[in-house]
């Protein structure tokens, strides 16, 4: 009979270590981006956006009604990386793309991943009157002062004074205008329903910008309308720093300029 | 404590600059991309926070904890 | 039983039947009937209609219609089509079906808004970037712009390429007898389209090919699809060709002209035909040929200063003389025009 018992505990006992030593995954790459290596540079903030995009979806388990729209830009490779429907459009055009979409399939969850020069310099005509429609779509809108992909020009959001590669000396106010704040000049539109902007150069403002997203996602699920999120994001690369100091500069520089906050919240 | 996939590192280093527990660092070798990736230094120093997952723009560290 | 409608009202109806799911344009002259009838149709059918903020917004609203499957158009004049091109290129190179209506008007700039023909180059060789075709239809009267219209998306569908219909502010203005006759027809199933991934992999539509390699294949794959429209879709008419010593070639509005100097050349006795191409691309390139075999002579007569006449003198391969007579910004011209043309044609006096 004790020896039975001692069998029996035994099995019991190893058991118990296995479950000791068993680890939980508690934070891994989400189903909805595919397990690739990204084409961006090292220290990129599209990979840290797109990781937050695809968590969203994952948690609003919104994966199997989404279609994406890719603007023309770094993240124009969105279709390799996401795993749900992307379309690309052509460049400044898709919250245009996206108004076709939404309209003809309004069952559909339909966001746009645009750059600052897709979204405020070439495009900036279909994104104030896709907002002024109040279009019931969501814009993640990497604002990162330059362009990207084609080697760090001027774009419409870059400092004073920040040299590019059609700057060498410096944004000059006088020649080039000022810097553009897109929520600032969409906040007095009647048709936008939520406007924020985040950040993502540290832990603290990565996690407000997932809020930020979830709540913009959110905001279509339930048909309130527009929805724009500003994600001040980094470009090491084009800004000749290394990748922990260009998030540093985020936070001295850039958020001085444009600062994080909720510009509309209307839902 | 935490995973770090070798191959998809591409050695930016923000991890580094956001752990709260020094724990990390970059390797001695490269990686087949050329890139020194990072290497958790104590396992028991880790406390599994998530600051590197988050900050990771390759989605390449997988945070565990103990059941 | 036949209504008394305009040309533009026609293409409406026709595309209404053909199972429209959405609308988009923006104001332009000599197309706005289609923009303002659509408005309330739409609205009375529960269908999606919207005025866009420009020309490129309306075609980019179209192309994201077109990736989810829905039968989707816009239309414009020639200003607003030149504004559109890169979104049709964009539309070649993902392939997706629409529909683009071009209700020509006279250029260069802004013109005027009389009808014209001079958009001919800008259709059927591409008009925008890159190495693609589209479909290219000439109605010439109201009862074609509905059938036109009608059949359009179903050969979009069927080789996923945008179609356009090039009319003209005439044939758009004109007031005719239609009769009504087609019918509502099932949807076509499409194993490309994107509907969210549900029960499938994830899909993507693109036009961007970067690795190397990659992009010549899709390009020869484009470069077959439209071989084989060459050789199946190939659309034209004949008038009176059988007995004819001079073929006189013309589309749109100018074949209907040309069909009135015909009229006036057979009293003369003067033995003249008409061919008229429907699908200005494909072009009807070897009907022409066996025409010119025969020692037929040519005459093409457009509503511009010769464009059409670059594509006869192809297909006629210097085999035989072609002619042309036209007239351009806003100007048409008259059958006794072409009649004096033919008769100096005749007489060998060119």
């Amino acid at each position: 009979m004790l020896l039975q018992n001692m069998k029996y505990l035994k099995k019991y006992f190893i058991f118990i270590i296995i479950l000791i030593k068993m680890k939980k995954i508690i934070l891994s790459r989400p189903k909805s981006l595919n397990n690739v290596v990204f084409s961006y540079c090292p220290g990129c903030g599209h990979g840290i956006i797109h990781r937050l995009v695809s968590e969203c979806i994952d948690e609003l388990s919104i994966r199997e009604k989404t279609i994406a729209v890719t603007p023309v830009g770094c993240a124009v490779f969105g279709y390799d990386y996401f795993n749900f429907d992307v379309t690309e459009a052509p460049h400044g055009r898709p919250p245009a793309v996206a108004t076709g979409i939404k309209r003809t399939n309004p069952d559909k969850f339909v966001f746009t991943y645009q750059g600052d020069g897709d979204i405020s310099a070439i495009g900036i005509a279909e994104t104030i009157h896709a907002a002024n429609r109040s279009e019931n779509i969501s814009i993640i809108f990497v604002n990162n002062t330059v362009y990207g992909m084609t080697g760090g020009q001027m774009a419409p959001t870059t400092l004073a004074g920040q040299i590019t590669a059609t700057t060498p000396f410096g944004r000059n106010l006088k020649n080039e205008g000022f810097p553009i704040k897109l929520c600032e000049l969409l906040s007095v539109l009647d048709g936008t329903v939520y406007l924020e902007r985040v950040a993502i150069h540290n832990p603290k403002n990565i996690i407000n910008a997932k809020k930020a997203i979830k709540r913009a996602f959110q905001c279509q699920i339930d048909q309130k309308g527009f929805s724009l999120i500003e994600i001040v994001s980094n470009c090491p690369v084009n800004w000749n720093m290394s990748p922990v100091d260009s998030m540093k500069w985020i936070e001295d520089k850039l958020i001085k300029t444009f600062p994080l906050k909720i510009f509309k919240d209307k839902i | 404590m935490i995973k770090i996939n070798s191959k998809k590192c591409k050695g930016c280093g923000l991890c580094i600059s956001v752990c709260p527990k020094s724990c990390l660092l970059f390797s001695e070798g490269f990686n087949k991309s050329g890139y020194r990736w990072v290497i958790l230094k104590g396992k028991k120093s880790c406390i599994s926070c998530g600051f590197c997952y988050l900050i990771c723009p390759d989605v390449c560290i997988e945070v565990l904890h103990k059941i | 039983m036949k209504k008394l409608v305009k040309g533009n009202i026609a293409l409406c109806e026709g595309a209404i039947i053909s199972g429209l799911s959405s609308y988009f344009g923006y104001p332009i002259t000599p197309q706005n009937e289609i923009s303002s009838y659509l408005s309330r149709k739409m609205f009375e059918l529960k269908k999606v209609f919207i005025q866009a903020e420009s020309e490129i917004a309306a075609i980019n609203m179209v192309l994201g219609a077109a990736v989810t499957g829905m039968r989707s158009m816009t239309s414009s004049s020639s200003p607003g089509i030149s504004l559109k091109q890169e979104a049709i290129s964009y539309m070649a190179g993902m392939e997706l079906p629409a529909l683009i209506v071009n209700v020509q008007r006279g250029g260069p700039g802004l013109g005027n808004i009389s009808g014209s023909q001079s958009d001919y180059f800008q259709a059927v060789k591409g008009g925008g970037h890159g190495d693609y075709k589209m479909i290219v239809l000439s109605p010439n009267s109201a009862q074609e712009m509905y059938e036109f219209a009608y059949d359009s998306f179903d050969l979009a569908e069927k080789y996923r390429i945008p179609v356009m219909i090039l009319t003209d502010g005439m044939i758009g203005q004109m007031i005719e007898p239609v009769s009504f006759n087609k019918t509502k027809k099932p949807k076509n199933k499409q194993n490309w389209i994107l509907n969210g991934a549900k029960n499938r992999k994830p899909r993507s539509i693109k036009s961007l090919f970067v690795k190397e390699g990659f992009l010549e294949r899709h390009n020869i794959k484009l470069q077959k699809k439209y071989k084989k429209i060459f050789k199946n879709e190939v659309k034209y008419e004949l008038y009176l060709a059988e007995d004819a010593n001079i073929i006189v070639i013309a589309y749109g509005i100018a074949s209907r002209v040309v069909k009135s100097a015909i009229k006036l050349s057979r009293i003369n006795n003067i033995k003249v035909g008409l061919l008229r191409p429907i699908t200005l691309w494909p072009f009807p390139s070897k009907a022409i040929y066996s025409f010119a075999k025969t020692n037929k002579k040519f005459l093409t007569v457009e509503l511009n200063y010769g464009q059409m006449i670059e594509d006869v003198k192809l297909a006629v391969n210097g085999i035989t003389h072609v002619e042309f007579i036209g007239r351009g910004g806003g100007g048409v011209i008259t059958e006794y025009e072409i009649f004096k043309k033919i008769f100096h044609i005749h007489n060998n006096s060119y």
